[in-house]
């Protein structure tokens, strides 16, 4: 390794948004639950006895002992297997979506500010038409079409969230539009996929990174909140949110606890920790964050 | 833009898969073909879609929303309009709760700035933004209901006695309450933000200088000012607070717009969802609009138009 004095280069801007970000204590505390929380739920199987749904009939409804240390449901399943089989199928299912809204978020913001004034015109009427109705209302509309299960749950989550990244990245690329290098390469006849991929995207990777952040700490929640009304991950796949289901019912709500607390808190957990990285990732990536 | 609304949803429900004159067989008795044509006919599902929509539309123009599938007899528009009441009557409480709150607890955080009432007070705020309505109303119920036996554990009223306010306001403090925390706790952290601006403005500084005690300048001059977010801030929680709602009152077994349309959704009743979905987006874009008008006539500055 070169020693580098720091007079001779000061870091870029990437290093410096590394620096702010490990200067957020909130972010960092993020990041301390997050990554083991995510390191148990990747590699339960390898190390804990019980499989999901794994039925022991001698200890149905059992509270959290040594053996199981969550306690079981009612047929006898283990609970905290369940609880990380459920944060595998929320974390599939949030990754899953972000992704595809990210996708559809990008390309539809990127015609928009690029593809002249008409389609910016139609396409923002229509993300404003998608906003106007309240996000879980829409969820609900989307769900009763698309059923239950892991791939319509993604299609329905993603189907509602990318209208936000659009906005964003239509007013991103709308100024980047005017910038110099820009009209400079449309100037020597760059095309529509140049322009979008070479300029547009490595330009918008923060908004990128911010939006996928954040998004799939929503998505784990919309997940959880549909398969708590029955319309998302239908059991007997576990979730976080189906799990909380079970709680509907008054014996488990009353005498069970356990069985709604662990996948409750899990879910919290989750999504303040995920919450807590995307907000210090957007202050980080925020050059105005270092005037503070 | 509400019949572009319309459109959009009426479009999407008839994208679905399945028929949606499933839901209204019996599975167990056999139909023959001829039947279920006529059946289809009678219900008005035979015909090309822009027609069905074109129909539905003249239909609901007139206040006629059609009929739900799954309930033959019942009118929608009839249906939804008895479950508003219910569900306005939460939001309404839930929203007055939140802005009490939100607000009396927002000054005092600002106010003892970086104290031990203001951590805690902001640590109690984030988890309430960040905890889903269906998981506070799980742990509200259990902690309310279940262990302390103070609130009845759901629906709106006690079946079989007298209707009276009293046991209106028994079943209803706990749900709203539950609901009112998201929007409380959004409330608080602006308010406090908003204060804090407030208080280190020029004009504060000068009425403090004159001598005014300080509860006065922060109660009529500061907060004044400071309010002003707050309006618009109310105003576009209220999809938030829509999207709590219907979580509680599945949870509490409310009679409501939420428990309906999450029933509908899981019965596939169509005329019902969209029936519902309409008039909550009316709602919505009536809402919108009242803000921007309470926004102009609470702050002189802006002018309408």
């Amino acid at each position: 390794m070169l020693a580098r004095s720091p007079q001779s280069r000061s870091p870029g801007p990437l290093a410096r948004a590394f620096e702010r970000f490990l200067h957020n204590r909130a972010a960092v505390a993020g990041v301390c639950i997050a990554v083991p929380m995510l390191a148990l739920i990747l590699s339960y199987p390898l190390w804990w006895t019980f499989q999901p749904n794994d039925i022991d009939l001698l200890a149905m409804n059992s509270g959290p002992t040594m053996t199981h240390w969550f306690g079981t449901d009612g047929v006898g399943r283990d609970v905290f297997a369940r609880v990380l089989e459920g944060g595998r199928i929320s974390l599939l299912v949030a990754v899953a979506s972000t992704a595809l809204s990210a996708v559809i978020g990008f390309l539809f913001g990127a015609i928009s500010a690029l593809a002249g004034r008409w389609a910016d015109a139609a396409s923002m009427r229509f993300v404003d038409l998608v906003m106007t109705l309240p996000p879980v209302i829409f969820l609900l509309v989307l769900a009763s079409i698309a059923g239950t299960g892991i791939w319509p749950t993604v299609i329905v989550i993603s189907l509602l969230s990318w209208p936000l990244l659009a906005r964003m990245i239509r007013s991103r690329l709308l100024e980047l539009r005017e910038r110099d290098f820009v009209m400079a390469a449309r100037g020597m006849g760059a095309g529509i996929g140049h322009l979008l991929f070479r300029h547009g995207l490595p330009n918008s990777i923060d908004i990128l990174v911010v939006y996928a952040t954040l998004q799939i700490a929503n998505a784990i929640l919309l997940e959880a909140g549909l398969s708590f009304l029955g319309l998302g991950i239908a059991p007997p796949a576990a979730s976080w949110g189906n799990m909380l289901n079970a709680a509907r019912s008054t014996a488990v709500l009353e005498q069970y606890p356990w069985q709604w607390l662990f996948p409750g808190a899990a879910l919290i957990l989750a999504v303040l920790a995920i919450n807590f990285i995307g907000d210090g990732l957007r202050d980080a990536f925020d050059p105005r964050a270092e005037l503070n | 833009m509400l019949i572009a609304l319309s459109m959009l949803i009426f479009l999407m429900l008839r994208l679905a898969p399945g028929d949606p004159i499933d839901a209204y067989i019996d599975p167990n008795i056999p139909m023959s073909p001829a039947d279920l044509a006529d059946l289809r006919s009678r219900l008005g599902l035979d015909q090309p879609l822009p027609l069905q929509y074109l129909g539905w539309l003249q239909q609901a123009l007139t206040g006629n929303l059609g009929y739900s599938i799954k309930r033959l007899d019942q009118p929608v528009l009839g249906l939804v309009l008895s479950r508003i009441g219910p569900t306005v009557l939460l939001m309404g409480t839930a929203l007055v709760f939140a802005v009490i709150a939100g607000i009396a607890f927002g000054v005092i955080s600002a106010v003892r700035r970086n104290s031990i009432a203001d951590l805690s007070l902001s640590i109690v705020a984030l988890a309430g933004i960040s905890s889903p309505a269906f998981l506070s109303a799980l742990i509200g119920l259990y902690v309310f209901s279940v262990r302390l036996h103070w609130m009845p554990s759901g629906g709106m009223l006690t079946p079989g006695e007298e209707f009276s306010i009293g046991d209106l306001l028994h079943h209803l403090i706990l749900p709203a309450a539950l609901l009112s925390v998201a929007q409380g706790a959004l409330i608080m952290r602006y308010m406090r933000a908003s204060l804090l601006e407030v208080l280190n403005q020029d004009y504060v500084r000068t009425a403090r200088a004159k001598g005014v005690h300080k509860f006065w300048v922060i109660a009529k001059h500061a907060l004044r000012n400071a309010l002003l977010p707050i309006v618009t801030l109310v105003g576009s929680t209220i999809g938030l607070a829509i999207g709590g709602a219907i979580f509680i009152e599945s949870v509490f077994n409310w009679p409501g717009m939420g428990l309906l349309l999450v029933d509908a959704v899981q019965t596939r009743d169509y005329p019902v969802i969209m029936g519902a979905t309409l008039i909550i987006g009316a709602c919505v874009i009536v809402v919108n609009l009242l803000t921007d008008i309470t926004y102009a006539v609470v702050d002189p500055r802006i002018k309408v138009g």
